[in-house]
């Protein structure tokens, strides 16, 4: 029976650092990948001097790949106005991240605190925070978005205005289901029988317990966000004409489909690249925040 | 008796309210304790016990500040503390400490040891200066027979009776004169309780400290405690020496109660070779 104990560690090492080599790599690639975005997004359109109102109907729909009389390559093609499609989803990602990271850091400020609030108040409180948020949440958030987009109208500080009121409730709902799910451990308690007052509770213990899926939901609320304003602007009620955005320009592609393809599908694969790399890394970011997985 | 005791606690009534499940109104409410009184001195240790439900826990918490009393009158060191505010009540959190049951999930599990430990100088700084807690915090782990070169691992780091320790450490830190040990020790394996109750037992001598010491566990009251109190559906129906209460149990709850106590292989004293159908009396 001696060598039971290290016959059944073994397993359980590997197990461990399978899991670790995991979630190393589920946290790489997908920041390799936004990284990689956002550095285009900042770069590429400087770079090519991209000027989104620039017109050049000798250049327009041309494939990816192609020689422009200028000698530069389009890599993936030009669009109906013969803008360099690359830089203009470059360009269109850098509108896509601002507005997401401006939005995930109104709404999720926002949303966070009313949510601990709520659950750590009760009450009436908790009443009033919460059927607001029940009431926002029985409306589609992407409908709600449209109306509030078109009352507001177009421009970028709108559209993140209009994305923080419909993102703020999923905030809150996991805020105040985690404060919850903590306010009556032991460990509060203890803290409070040690003379801590609510300020300290509220921030210093509760909030960095509560982080965790907090930030899982906001990786992938980043994804839902980006997607969002794409639809806005798909829709004509996002980021005004002049301003790139990946939205906008699968818009213009769409009357194109049977003979230009790339305009809009090569956007969407970026869209869609960018929504799934968030939704990976905010799992894994869940496996990595976990305090068991933190030593091994 | 002429001095001021520790502690005293007089027609204590505590009660849970009932809520509607719908619109979370109160419709009513949960005796849990009905009759409380009993007092420590300075240095004493009293233990509470009464099977699950009788309103051990209630009585602890209502003492530190957790829940509020409904009526009667808790005194410590003669001032009255049933309606503190919550700055008094702060104070008082320095002279009353409580060692909680779980030693699993009564340490925060993204706090390091020394953070746990440093953690009640930051609700009172005046305890220790900053620039000395540290050091204070590895010399509280050395004194509860922890390793202080493990000061900044996490609690999960650590065995049940090592985190109970540290639970300890942290209570010790506000140099309290009361220590409410609600069921401390239960969730220990049986050695490892006897190395717990052993480091309660000098710390006692060392500060002296009074507890308030709650356990089902009949053996354990009986080594720890100078007095013992026998608490039956929020009433306390018996007081005495652990002694007294062992050897001529008056209340029938507590004939009962001690009638009750588990014995460890009861066929090795002797009677048969296997558990048979009766149950053996001792
Ligand atoms: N938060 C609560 N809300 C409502 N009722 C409660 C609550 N906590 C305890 N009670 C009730 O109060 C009574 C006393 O509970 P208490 O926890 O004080 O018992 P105990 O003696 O500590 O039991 P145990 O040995 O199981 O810990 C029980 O009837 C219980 O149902
Ligand atoms: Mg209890």
């Amino acid at each position: 029976m001696t060598t039971a104990p290290t016959t059944s560690a073994a397993p359980a090492m590997t197990k461990a650092r399978r899991s670790r080599w995991g979630v190393h790599t589920r946290t790489l690639v997908p920041c390799a990948i936004i990284a990689l975005i956002a550095v285009g997004a900042i770069f590429v359109p400087v770079l090519y001097g991209y000027d989104p109102l620039r017109v050049d109907l000798a250049d327009r729909l041309k494939p990816p790949g192609s020689v422009l009389p200028n000698g530069s390559i389009a890599v993936f093609g030009t669009d109906q106005i013969g803008s360099d499609l690359f830089a203009q989803m470059m360009a269109g990602a850098r509108v896509s991240l601002i507005i997401g990271a401006a939005t995930l850091a109104i709404a999720g400020v926002i949303g966070v605190l009313i949510g601990m609030l709520a659950g750590y108040y009760g009450g009436w409180l908790d009443t009033v925070l919460m059927r607001v948020a029940d009431i926002q949440l029985a409306f589609p958030a992407i409908l709600l978005a449209v109306l509030l987009a078109a009352v507001l109208g177009q421009g970028v500080l709108n559209v993140i205005i209009v994305l923080s009121i419909s993102n703020w409730v999923v905030f809150a709902r996991i805020a105040r289901s985690q404060v919850l799910a903590l306010k009556d451990r032991e460990y509060v308690e203890a803290a409070r029988t040690l003379g801590l007052g609510n300020f300290h509770i509220i921030f210093r213990t509760l909030l960095p317990g509560s982080l965790p899926p907090i930030l899982v939901v906001g990786t992938v609320e980043l994804g839902h966000v980006v997607l969002a304003e794409a639809a806005l602007s798909f829709l004509g009620v996002g980021v005004p004409m002049g301003t790139a955005s990946l939205g906008s320009t699968i818009a213009n592609g769409v009357q194109y489909l049977s003979t230009a393809w790339w305009i809009s599908t090569l956007p969407g694969v970026l869209l869609l690249l960018l929504v799934l790399a968030t939704g990976v890394l905010g799992d894994a970011v869940r496996d990595r925040l976990d305090p068991r997985l933190r030593s091994l | 008796m002429t001095e001021v005791s520790l502690l005293k606690v007089q027609n204590l009534r505590v009660s849970y309210p009932i809520h509607s499940s719908i619109l979370q109104r109160r419709i009513g409410e949960n005796m849990a304790v009905k009759d409380v009184n009993f007092t420590i001195s300075a240095g004493q240790t009293v233990g509470l016990v009464g099977e699950s439900g009788s309103g051990k826990s209630t009585v602890a918490r209502t003492i530190i500040g957790l829940e509020k009393a409904d009526g009667g009158r808790i005194e410590f060191e003669g001032r009255d503390i049933t309606q503190s505010t919550r700055t008094e009540l702060k104070a008082l959190r320095r002279d009353m400490q409580m060692v909680f049951q779980d030693p699993f999930a009564s340490l925060n599990p993204r706090l390091s040891v020394q953070e746990i430990i440093v953690e009640p100088w930051l609700a009172h700084p005046d305890v220790v200066p900053k620039n000395r807690r540290a050091s204070e915090a590895k010399a509280l782990m050395d004194r509860v027979g922890l390793n202080p070169d493990y000061a900044s691992r996490f609690p999960h780091q650590f065995s049940g009776g090592q985190r109970q320790r540290i639970g300890i450490a942290r209570a010790l830190a506000l140099q309290p004169k009361l220590i409410i040990c609600d069921e401390a020790v239960s969730a220990l394996d049986v050695s490892v309780q006897a190395q717990v109750l052993n480091l309660l037992d000098d710390l006692k001598q060392e500060f002296n400290l009074a507890y308030l010491f709650i356990s089902h566990d009949l053996s354990v009251i009986e080594h720890i405690c100078d007095r013992v109190l026998v608490l039956n559906g929020g009433v306390v129906v018996e007081e005495g020496t652990p002694r007294e209460l062992f050897e001529n149990p008056q209340d029938d709850y507590t004939k009962r109660l001690f009638a009750a106590v588990p014995v460890i292989r009861p066929w090795l004293n002797g009677a048969s070779s296997k558990p048979a159908g009766t149950i053996p009396r001792y």
